[in-house]
């Protein structure tokens, strides 16, 4: 079944009398890979969970639609910031953990498991208990789990963020490879994650928020570090993510250069 | 690197407990040589275990009592304990009505419900057992309650996006996300069982260590009660080990995690 697109209408979420936002109407294309930017407490993993379907503690709204009509859930994978890999489960069980907690495990299960393993490079840890895992490790188990579902829609809430630099740069690569083909939201602040992997690119900003499109750098994922089209962006994207919506561009340029923080530092010498 | 490493690590004699528990002897008897303390106040190591070899028949007749009493309400409070928990967290009507009343029922001493109990269900095992029961249930109850709540969210969210009804969410995911916390429940479970089994003695019956330590008492056989003593620790020890034992064979996973941080 080809991947859906996705489009979400009057989304609003309230954060007690505080609107984070309101009537946010975006789509995220069938089978291309969407990134959700945006500072802390923007509300943007609370719009990638209302999407998703899961709960919120807080007053929200969301309208979603599929462009085949069908329903969502049934073919939605879910990516977190942790792992969330059962200590319980062994590696291979970690992987076909839909099919261990839904239903009785079958032979193919196992097979799938294996082999999604060795796709993210893990077959020889098939038996190893997570906790003996490095965290990288571990979010490519948690890749080859979200593989094991072959759902079309997948979402992510900052997926490779709780690993280091290097690790996270490995993981953008096998995850654009292996993720191809499907309709991916992901949600990130780190700009220059969003610039190597996204098709579009969304920034949620403002009070209350809204969604800005930006256009991502050419080029096919994931794209190299030292593409100079990719640095061009991260300059102007940094800037968009500072820049409060509000504030004019003169004024806000002023407290970029900062005259404050020199004369703080000539008091300092005297 | 194998899986298993760090599990099939050479056990080693814990030999420091021991010589601990040497020197605390030897200060045990230099005080009794130093002050002079008669021996119906405190007994010497020594005459302990004498108590213990040549009163061996009167020990046994009354340690298997004891011990039934203490495995048999071990046993009933945790199976009681854990269904309890399992059911509060399952059935949202039964939270609402039982829970109050477990909190509440807490603050009743259990100690002074002894006589109750020995009323209505006579001088056997029975009240004993039942007193056992009462002692343990409600840290198996609260610690796997507890646990079965405070299932971390992302596992949640996980089992959300799989379609997983509340039952099996609870099977597969909730219990045995808690089985850490529920474990540290039972083994408090298996220090309190003997106190209630003991309390139970003591308020009325004809057999068991703790008739045997207030029958001593009133004969000035410290010795006796003393050795009586013992026996009761090490029961209380045999079962606490023997259940964290098994809690860590049912646990692997937990048990290379201490593993890996020691």
């Amino acid at each position: 079944m080809p991947p859906p697109a996705i489009d979400i209408r009057s989304a609003s979420l309230h954060y007690g009398e505080r609107v984070l936002f309101r009537d946010l109407d975006a789509r995220f294309p069938a089978g291309s890979w969407s990134c959700l930017l945006g500072r802390s407490g923007s509300g943007k993993s609370s719009l990638l969970r209302m999407i998703a379907g899961l709960s919120l503690p807080d007053n929200h709204r969301l309208e979603r639609i599929t462009d085949d009509g069908l329903p969502l859930g049934p073919r939605l994978a879910w990516m977190a910031q942790q792992d969330l890999l059962v200590p319980w489960l062994r590696v291979r069980d970690n992987v076909m953990l839909a099919a261990r907690w839904k239903r009785r495990v079958t032979a193919a299960d196992r097979e799938r498991a294996q082999s999604l393993l060795a796709r993210v490079g893990l077959a020889q840890q098939s038996h190893a208990w997570p906790a003996t895992l490095s965290g990288g490790q571990r979010q490519r188990v948690a890749l080859a789990r979200t593989l094991f579902l072959d759902a079309s829609v997948v979402l992510m809430d900052e997926p490779f963020s709780a690993v280091d630099a290097i690790t996270r740069l490995d993981l953008h690569e096998l995850a654009s490879e292996l993720l191809a083909g499907r309709t991916v939201i992901m949600v990130t602040h780190d700009p220059q994650e969003a610039l190597r992997l996204a098709d579009h690119l969304l920034i949620l900003k403002g009070e209350p928020a809204r969604l800005h499109p930006l256009a991502p750098p050419s080029g096919v994922r994931p794209r190299a570090l030292d593409c100079a089209d990719l640095h061009r962006h991260q300059a102007a994207l940094v800037t968009e993510l500072t820049m409060p919506e509000s504030t004019p561009i003169g004024a806000n340029a002023t407290r970029l250069a900062g005259g404050a923080p020199a004369d703080e530092g000539n008091r300092h010498a005297r | 690197m194998h899986a298993d490493a760090g599990i099939s690590r050479r056990w080693r004699w814990p030999w420091r407990p021991f010589a601990a528990l040497l020197v605390l002897l030897m200060l045990w008897q230099a005080v009794i040589i130093l002050t002079g303390v008669p021996r119906y106040i405190l007994p010497a190591p020594l005459a302990v275990g004498h108590a213990l070899l040549d009163q061996r028949e009167l020990l046994m007749h009354h340690a298997w009592v004891t011990a039934i009493e203490i495995l048999a309400g071990f046993t009933g409070g945790v199976a009681l304990g854990g269904l309890t928990a399992l059911s509060l967290a399952r059935f949202r009507p039964l939270r609402r009505t039982l829970l109050p009343l477990l909190l509440v029922s807490q603050a009743i001493p259990l100690f002074a419900l002894a006589p109750i109990l020995m009323l209505w269900l006579g001088y056997g095992m029975l009240p004993k057992i039942l007193m056992a029961v009462l002692i343990v249930y409600f840290p198996v109850a609260s610690t796997g309650y507890d646990g079965l709540r405070q299932t971390p969210q992302g596992w949640l969210d996980l089992a959300d996006t799989f379609g997983l009804n509340r039952r099996r969410r609870l099977l597969k995911v909730q219990l045995p996300a808690a089985l850490p916390s529920f474990a540290s429940g039972v083994r408090m479970a298996a220090t309190a069982a003997p106190i209630g089994a003991v309390i139970g003695e003591w308020v009325g019956s004809s057999r068991g260590l703790g008739f045997l330590m207030l029958n001593a008492n009133a004969r000035l056989q410290v010795d006796v009660m003393f050795a009586a003593l013992i026996v009761l620790v090490a029961f209380a020890l045999l079962l606490y080990f023997g259940v964290d034992a098994l809690l860590r064979r049912a646990m692997p996973w937990h048990r290379d995690r201490i593993g890996a941080a020691e």
